[in-house]
């Protein structure tokens, strides 16, 4: 009994052995990003990561001296519009499919599966020349315009309506209610984790752009912060790695904090919209 | 509690079409329609499909500096193209990259999930480590991994000091610039992926597990003939996400490499990107961008056929 009992005790340590292990390397571009953002940049330079002369120096340069705040607003207003726009627009759209019926509804809910094949990366030529017509470029609206809805969006909302209960519809029929009471009073609050999953999705999804927001912005006020960061890395004065670092470090913590709040979220509404 | 709207009064006309509202088509509902569809038809009709079109009408003409067509060509960019020893390698390399990234993404992501599905004290702190990397952003990922890969002052070139290692030219040599590029892709893929692994090896149901231990069946044999069949579904449509993800690589590739060192990491969509940005070259890019395209569209279709065994519509 004592030597099962002793082989499960060594199991569990290797088990957490090796959880620990893993742990350790998926972390450890974040211990040595973070830990050098605290450094001086001559003593990475020197190669002295046992350094002492922790600071925030760093931070206080990159602040100071960089657009970096600039940056962070500008992608934080266009990614907060993006999300706001998607919600309502891919929930209308979404709505649409379910509850309404009309002609061609069978080929146009094609037509929207269609644009989920069809990458934005392989359009940008037309697109750009689109918004340049529209005189657009360099200014919020050419970052969000384009992406006020998204056909992924609506598939994933579709998929949720769906799930509405036949007797919300029937009953808020016999309530008199409308197309638009409807969809805002039962069928938004019911399907609120999707629009949650959605909303963080479709937030991440402008936060982290970057081919788009390289071809058509050219000066701190429209910068993401994506392109922001390379611009600053790209500097030449700012061959620094601790401020380089710690810029990272600015931009990388309020995201990992959202994403431990939004974690439940995440996972049950990605399982339910994509995978169920 | 629900609110009336005094803008929206059912006229008295209406009571009929009312009662039989269910789910007829009633002009009421076309009305709606148009009011919900609108906005997203519009959006996704100019900055999706008209530019689809147009770019596959570019890419059959010859085009002049400022992107005007000028002489109809048919496909013979796209011939031209195939037969370019450059898009070839290029093609190559994306494939190379793309067959990398997803195969060490879902491995890695299979093991994590394997592992943190199991019923031990603070388990769910490992969880919760192991997803982190869903919060970090490409420029982000990309410093971080700059300076671990850095030849003279980077994190490896330390180690390699400290144990009298030779060190490794990251971002000089083809091969291991290569090497650079995919181990930063899949540090970034893998939060997501474990989260979703882990999410369909949580619904396998357990009795499943009760049942092969009674039988005595190794933890081994259990993953590969409960588990793996259990989540085949899943990991199809992780697969297939991770695929299209990497075929449409862009970010990491202008941070870390520009494509070089001498085109070792100039793939598909960096590619598009300078042939018209800084070459100029519209027709050509058009054609790439057409290419990439139906790359994107058969994997999304296998993904869609996957989708429909699921769910119904």
């Amino acid at each position: 009994m004592t030597q099962i009992d002793e082989r499960a005790a060594l199991k569990k340590f290797l088990n957490y052995l090796l959880l620990i292990v893993l742990a350790i390397i998926i972390l450890a571009p974040f211990f040595i990003g973070i830990w050098t953002s605290f450094l001086p940049t001559m003593d990475i330079a020197k190669g002295n990561l046992f350094s002492t002369n922790i600071s925030f120096d760093n931070y206080v340069a990159a602040f100071t001296k960089t657009p970096i705040l600039r940056y962070l607003l500008n992608t934080l207003v266009i990614s907060t519009i993006t999300m706001i726009a998607q919600l309502i627009f891919c929930s209308m759209s979404a709505y649409a499919f379910v509850f309404l019926k009309f002609k061609y509804r069978k080929t146009i809910f094609t037509l929207f599966l269609i644009t989920m094949m069809l990458p934005f990366e392989a359009e940008i030529i037309p697109n750009f020349a689109t918004v340049k017509q529209m005189g657009l470029l360099d200014n919020y609206a050419v970052l969000i315009v384009p992406f006020l809805t998204s056909a992924f969006g609506t598939f994933m909302l579709r998929q949720s309506f769906m799930q509405t209960p036949i007797e919300l519809k029937e009953a808020s029929d016999i309530e008199g209610l409308n197309h638009f009471q409807f969809y805002w009073n039962i069928v938004l609050p019911y399907n609120k984790i999707s629009m949650i999953t959605l909303g963080a999705y479709s937030f991440l999804g402008s936060w982290n752009q970057y081919l788009w927001p390289m071809l058509t912005t050219f000066s701190n006020n429209s910068r993401m912060i994506q392109n922001g960061l390379k611009q600053l890395q790209s500097e030449e004065t700012f061959n620094d790695w601790g401020m380089i670092q710690a810029s990272a470090a600015i931009i990388v913590i309020p995201t990992i904090i959202v994403l431990f709040i939004g974690q439940h979220y995440f996972k049950s509404g990605m399982n339910e919209g994509a995978v169920k | 509690m629900l609110k009336t709207s005094t803008t929206d009064v059912v006229p008295e006309k209406n009571v009929q079409a009312k009662q039989r509202h269910g789910f007829r088509l009633t002009a009421k509902d076309k009305y709606f329609a148009s009011i919900f569809l609108g906005p997203s038809i519009l959006i996704l009709g100019l900055f999706v499909f008209y530019p689809m079109f147009k770019t596959l009408y570019i890419s059959m003409f010859l085009t002049n500096t400022l992107g005007k067509t000028t002489v109809y060509v048919g496909f013979q960019n796209y011939a031209k193209l195939i037969t370019s020893p450059d898009f070839i390698s290029s093609m190559w390399v994306t494939f190379i990259y793309v067959l990398a990234v997803t195969v060490l993404t879902i491995a890695l992501g299979l093991l994590l999930a394997n592992l943190s599905s199991q019923k031990l004290p603070g388990i769910s702190i490992f969880r919760t480590l192991y997803s982190v990397t869903m919060g970090v952003s490409v420029a982000v990922a990309a410093i971080f991994w700059l300076f671990i890969f850095n030849p003279s002052t980077g994190f490896f070139a330390l180690l390699s000091n400290w144990l009298n290692l030779p060190v490794v030219n990251w971002l000089t040599s083809p091969t291991n610039a290569m090497w650079a590029v995919i181990i930063t892709t899949v540090w970034m893929h893998l939060g997501f992926t474990f989260l979703i692994l882990l999410g369909a090896i949580e619904s396998v149901p357990s009795t499943l597990y009760e049942a092969a231990d009674v039988e005595g069946a190794s933890p081994r044999y259990q993953f590969f003939h409960i588990t793996i069949p259990m989540i085949s579904p899943t990991l199809f449509f992780v697969s297939t996400i991770t695929i299209i993800d990497a075929f449409k690589s862009f970010g990491l590739i202008d941070l870390i490499t520009k494509g070089g060192p001498t085109n070792a990491t100039n793939m598909l969509v960096y590619r598009i990107y300078k042939d018209a940005f800084y070459s100029g070259n519209y027709a050509k890019s058009s054609a790439e961008a057409i290419i990439l395209t139906v790359i994107i569209a058969f994997f999304t279709l296998l993904q869609f056929k996957f989708l429909e065994k699921k769910v119904n519509y």
